[in-house]
């Protein structure tokens, strides 16, 4: 850690993996009820739970990339954090939206729009939320040093990411319209700003980890988003396909998002050759792990599986079926999730300074989550692709349907529990590091 | 070789000219003219029976226009599927409606609420979904062939 100020990541990691666990606990609560075991039914029902599952994961995730953006922001800009302060004061309000949110969610406080659920009333306080920590991360590099491309691609996604929550918002009478916006938000982030974000702290984490020039990774990363873009905006057209709107989307979502593969498989080739190409040898291998393991399992889960289901053909049959949930698991898992955790396990060491490199509990937690998760993605798969058959193709009834494979959710919840016990070793480890301390400072090495 | 130059180019480049499309098309498909939706037809009673949709998130549960959670059946051409007894019943009862052992949350709903849902769905289930309303309710699809038939 070179300045003091970036300890503040720690405290919006530390909330990400208390939402983490939450979210796993909702997942059971859903995964359970799907084989009829719903005791909690009368406090939790299904649709509580699914939108507190959802909504734990898009605000750990963006505890993640704020904590990501408060280490890297000012060890790039070369100055310590504009107004450390207010950024414990966003960390605060942004707990207190959350829990209000997921609160609200228990009363049938809500918005029922899928993944946007968190009320208008608080919409507001996200809004003034994310503007202050853009406030603090464009300050810290406005006065800083220098500029480079790794800050500017992340701070280009993060604010993006904020601009592009407005259309979420806009009200309308129209069932169409609103679904139509609302991919706007949801689309555009995880297929196209999110990248921005993945992207920005991959890089950072490449030229930390494996020594390779920063011209080299930051021309490559320039390529990666701009595959990105060019095939994720008009891509945003698989989501339009069949919900009421013109055919023109089945050729254009059609053509484009069969391009969207291609910025993971870049950055899976680009995350391997600079790994082979570096010459220095970071002693923090699990922190190595996580990274190269993220930018493979997003090519898998985001790029292959959702190439999937996403031509219009295939599509007809599997839009609005668990093959959805398949890809929507590994997709997340591999992009999102496993770059916060690679950049909690990069930094954690360097803010605490407790150099726990290569510990076997973090090598168990990375292997275990990894083989849960592609587990679960199988049994969601497998229940996909016969609900698609038995549903759709031989006209059975939707709860019939469900009953014949309900044993599939069987196989998920035992591999949901070897995903959460990775996770729960993770979140050890993460203890075991301690909490960040000024001693931990290093101004000579560049680790 | 590539240089970062050119790299940035490419990446700003193609960002606004997709973008620019984008918009384009987003224009294209939401003017009057490419209408499939009947957008005129929707009342009063549809708008509520929206609200009541969202204030319940019965998404977290069903789908609509193939959106949504995946535990309780699609509801797109749930009229022509069941009827509006049946519908009515589900949405009135004072207890979990429990078909096959999964349960659904006793809403209670009142009978205007219950028109207004209807209303909703009445709407929903004319929209021209370019085939995937064939797709999705092969019963309803079926029923429709007899009654040509």
């Amino acid at each position: 850690m070179k300045y003091k100020s970036q300890k503040v990541a720690y405290w919006f990691f530390a909330f990400s993996m208390l939402l983490l666990v939450l979210q796993l606990v909702y997942g059971f609560i859903m995964g359970f009820a799907r084989i009829g075991m719903d005791g909690l039914h009368e406090f939790i029902p299904f649709n509580t739970a699914r939108a507190v599952h959802t909504n734990l994961l898009v605000v750990w995730l963006l505890s993640g990339f704020m904590g990501a953006a408060y280490y890297i922001i000012p060890e790039e800009a070369q100055r310590e954090l504009v107004g450390v302060k207010w950024a414990y004061v966003q960390l605060i309000s942004l707990a207190a939206v959350g829990v209000a949110a997921v609160v609200g969610y228990h009363f049938n406080w809500w918005e029922g729009r899928k993944f946007l659920e968190i009320p208008r009333q608080l919409d507001y306080l996200v809004v003034a939320n994310v503007l202050l920590f853009l406030g603090l991360i464009l300050a810290t590099l406005y006065k800083g040093k220098r500029k480079t491309t790794t800050a500017m691609v992340l701070t280009m996604g993060l604010v993006f990411a904020a601009l592009l929550y407005i259309p979420g918002m806009l009200p309308f009478d129209s069932q169409v319209t609103d679904s139509f916006f609302r991919w706007w938000v949801v689309h555009l982030w995880v297929e196209g700003v999110w990248e921005l974000i993945m992207g920005g702290i991959l890089a950072f984490l490449l030229i930390k980890l494996t020594g390779v020039d920063r011209e080299v990774i930051e021309k490559w990363l320039y390529v990666i988003v701009g595959l990105t873009f060019l095939s994720g905006i008009l891509g945003t057209g698989h989501h339009y396909y069949y919900i009421g709107v013109n055919k023109i989307w089945l050729v254009v979502g059609g053509i484009f998002s069969a391009l969207e593969p291609l910025a993971f498989l870049a950055m899976a080739l680009f995350a391997v050759n600079m790994y082979r190409k570096g010459e220095k040898k970071h002693p923090n291998k699990i922190a190595l792990f996580w990274t190269i393991g993220s930018a493979i399992v997003s090519f898998v889960g985001a790029g292959l599986l959702g190439f999937a289901h996403t031509l219009p053909q295939t599509n007809l049959y599997t839009h609005g079926t668990l093959v959805t949930a398949m890809h929507a698991h590994l997709a997340f898992w591999g992009a999102y999730a496993m770059i916060v955790l690679a950049i909690i396990s990069y930094s954690l060491p360097n803010m605490t300074g407790r150099k726990l490199y290569d510990s076997s509990v973090g090598r168990a937690a990375f292997w275990l989550s990894n083989i849960g998760m592609v587990g679960m993605t199988v049994a969601f798969g497998v229940a996909g692709v016969a609900q698609v058959y038995l549903e759709r193709k031989y006209k059975m009834d939707f709860m019939e349907v469900q009953n014949e494979v309900s044993i599939h959710f069987v196989v998920l919840i035992l591999c949901a529990t070897m995903f959460a016990t990775g996770i729960v070793m993770y979140i050890w480890d993460f203890y075991k590091h301690g909490k960040p301390t000024d001693e931990a400072l290093d101004l000579e090495s560049d680790l | 070789m590539l240089s970062k130059k050119q790299a940035r180019a490419f990446f700003l480049g193609g960002t606004v000219v997709t973008f620019l499309i984008f918009i384009g098309l987003t224009i294209f498909s939401l003017s009057k003219s490419q209408d499939q939706t009947n957008h005129e037809g929707i009342t009063e009673a549809v708008v509520r029976g929206k609200i009541l949709w969202e204030e319940n998130n019965c998404m977290g549960c069903h789908t609509l226009l193939g959106e949504g959670g995946y535990y309780a059946p699609e509801l797109t051409k749930v009229l022509d599927r069941r009827g509006e007894g049946y519908i009515k019943a589900v949405l009135m009862s004072p207890i979990s409606w429990n078909p096959n052992g999964r349960k659904m949350v006793a809403y209670g709903f009142t009978k205007e609420e219950s028109d207004d849902l209807i209303a909703f769905f009445d709407w929903i289930g004319g929209i021209d979904l370019n085939g995937f309303d064939h797709i999705v309710s092969p019963l309803a699809k079926d029923k429709i062939e007899r009654q040509t038939k």
